[in-house]
């Protein structure tokens, strides 16, 4: 069954008196398990559309159903839900909770999201911590461990629900070279251990080698899909 | 709850030097507050016990119209003995009732034999009063502490000014209900001190020598004074004892008795309720700072974590629980504030009372304050205190639920 599904999807802006379109007619489908990235430079809907695949913003046409829900249709609340059980986000900038630790930040989509029981909390956050390697931290604040760690927790955060689809907006964009390939394997290796699908975002072209479905954006225009190993469309 | 609470805390710590500004100002007005009410409390309470058991009672019986006429302390309008007799059954029937003391009152010349004033007089059964009003013996600043027959208990500034000593012959004239004049002789057995309010410059004889300077054959009652067991239940009692006597009707169909509490008969409730307006608007005063600080702390809060609170709307945390968490960030704001303010203000109430601070009250001098805590007062502040506190964060809390998580992430 398909995870994703965009038909035709476009998203205008409002800026002042003028419409400024960020995606114009983008079709794609991502299957469960797949490692995705869209590429292309500043500007080109990269963001509008994982905002979109999110369920953080609603196409102004065209359809995009993700797990089977069309997006377009889900309330507010019934957005949060969506996200709290399904999607599972990491950031750019890492975006983790300074006054929490590494082990609360990880427990936190549990406790506040999906009211998940002390114990098995307890289970899940630590085989995480285990498997980004961040055991020895887990006590420590987002303002004690370094930019590569932070990401390690924040991709442990995404994970911790056992959602369906992870989204990565750039996420090696604030790290060196070296911590950024780290993390991308991480995520693969996520990939690889839990079957969750990553779709990831960058402009790094390094990067983008280590995605196994490459998507290209230029203008909100998809130019085209390259499968690693396979066939380029 | 409790990781909400956590969370809550950490948050206010985060930005510690602005939590304890912001603490400081509610202690700060919690502390104003407590002290003022308990301090004008006390004094409040001195007051009304200097009314009640002193002179008045904390509750007065008369005959329908008496109190209209009361200056003119008019014999024609005293409790004949069958209504007297039907009070008292009623009375003794009453279980909040400690005490209730019969009296006749009237206007008397005072005369030393050289020089002659006037002086209204109160017609007392001495044991009786006492038990209605327990402060009066401990007036008596000269002489016999119990009233006898033939003795007259005469005010201070009377005796003062008309130069009379204890032990000397005094005589009492009265006009009676019909306007014949009779006088008796009295010997002056005490000295009572002079208090501000209505009756502190009355004097007091027995009952029957009473009735015998106003030549009155069985007995008559101007009042009926009452003291009750708990004076916390003054006014149900009020209204629980105007029904029954409103059932006791004349030949007329007309009611017999009227019923005033003491706020009714003393002047001094006007200072006692000026003391109510006075706290309640210093209790405005520490809303306004609660509601001022509180909302502009978690305004500010809200504007500092917008990418945060984008961060934890996008992962799915339901706006509910995004407004719970600002809501306790401002509710823990208040509780500690009252906490600490309320301790701070007790101790300080502790310190005041140890003092021994002396004031005058009227014609008073050197009364001694003797400022407590009331527990009443720590919790209706706590309460205000608390409310308020989430009340000045609810719309920043609010604002916080319903952001855009795509906006706020946005947010630099």
């Amino acid at each position: 069954m398909t995870l994703v599904a965009a038909e035709s999807i476009h998203k205008v802006y409002r800026v002042g008196e003028i419409d400024i379109s960020a995606l114009k007619g983008v079709s794609f489908t991502i299957e469960p398990a797949a490692f995705v990235c869209f590429v292309g430079p500043s500007g080109s809907g990269k963001t509008t559309l994982l905002n979109l695949i999110g369920c953080l913003d609603k196409p102004s046409g065209g359809k995009l159903t993700v797990a089977g829900v069309d997006v377009a249709t889900l309330t507010r609340a019934e957005g949060a839900a969506f996200r709290g059980e399904h999607i599972g986000f990491i950031f750019q900038d890492f975006n983790l909770i300074p006054v929490l630790t590494v082990y609360e930040n990880i427990e936190y989509p549990l406790l506040m999201v999906q009211d998940i029981p002390a114990k098995e909390r307890a289970v899940r956050v630590l085989s995480l911590l285990q498997a980004v390697g961040m055991m020895e931290q887990k006590d420590k604040y987002p303002d004690q461990i370094s930019g590569g760690q932070k990401q390690r927790v924040a991709v442990a955060r995404a994970l911790v629900t056992n959602p369906k689809l992870v989204l990565a907006d750039e996420p090696t964009a604030n790290l060196d070279h070296e911590t950024a390939y780290q993390v991308i394997g991480l995520l693969k290796k996520m990939r690889n251990d839990l079957k969750t699908t990553f779709i990831f975002s960058t402009h790094d072209q390094k990067i983008v080698g280590e995605a196994e479905i490459i998507y290209t954006l230029e203008d909100g225009k998809l130019l085209g899909r390259q499968v690693k190993g396979g066939d380029q469309q | 709850m409790s990781n909400l609470f956590k969370i809550a805390l950490r948050n206010l710590l985060r930005y510690k030097r602005r939590t304890v500004l912001t603490a400081s100002l509610i202690t700060i007005g919690v502390v104003f507050v407590l002290v003022f009410v308990s301090v004008t409390g006390s004094f409040k309470k001195m007051m009304v016990a200097q009314n009640t058991d002193s002179m008045l009672g904390q509750l007065q019986i008369h005959r329908k119209g008496y109190v209209a006429s009361i200056d003119n302390l008019p014999l024609n309008l005293n409790l004949k003995p069958e209504a007297m007799a039907r009070l008292e059954k009623l009375l003794k029937a009453q279980p909040e009732i400690e005490a209730y003391a019969p009296r006749v009152k009237f206007g008397a010349m005072f005369s030393t034999f050289v020089e002659t004033t006037n002086i209204r007089l109160n017609g007392i059964y001495p044991e009786k009063e006492a038990a209605v009003v327990p402060l009066l013996r401990g007036r008596i600043i000269e002489g016999k502490k119990i009233l006898e027959r033939g003795d007259i208990l005469i005010p201070e500034l009377l005796a003062k000014g008309m130069k009379v000593k204890l032990g000397d012959t005094v005589v009492i004239v009265a006009t009676n209900k019909d306007g014949s004049v009779n006088g008796k002789q009295f010997t002056v057995a005490g000295i009572v001190e002079s208090i501000t309010g209505p009756g502190g410059r009355d004097g007091y004889v027995h009952y029957d020598d009473a009735l015998e300077v106003l030549r009155t054959e069985g007995t008559e009652v101007s009042e009926v004074a009452i003291r009750l067991k708990d004076f916390g239940q003054l006014h149900p009692f009020v209204a629980k004892l105007d029904t029954i006597l409103a059932k006791e009707l004349n030949k007329q169909g007309k009611p017999i008795f009227e019923l005033h509490s003491w706020e009714k008969l003393s002047p001094f409730y006007n200072i006692a309720r000026i003391i109510e307006v006075m706290t309640f608007f210093m209790k405005l005063m520490l809303i306004a700072i609660v509601l001022v600080s509180i909302m502009n702390v978690m305004i500010m809060a809200v504007y500092e974590r917008i990418r945060e609170i984008g961060t934890i709307a996008a992962i799915g945390t339901p706006p509910r629980r995004i407004l719970s968490m600002f809501l306790l960030e401002g509710l823990c704001l208040g509780i500690g504030g009252a906490i600490l303010g309320n301790i701070i203000g007790t101790v300080i109430v502790v310190i005041l009372d140890m003092m021994k601070i002396t004031y005058d009250f009227g014609r008073q001098t050197g009364l001694v304050l003797h400022a407590e805590v009331n527990p009443v007062d720590i919790v209706v502040l706590s309460i205000i205190v608390i409310i308020i506190s989430v009340i000045a964060s609810l719309q920043p809390a609010f604002k916080a639920s319903r952001m855009e998580p795509i906006k706020a992430l946005k947010h630099v």
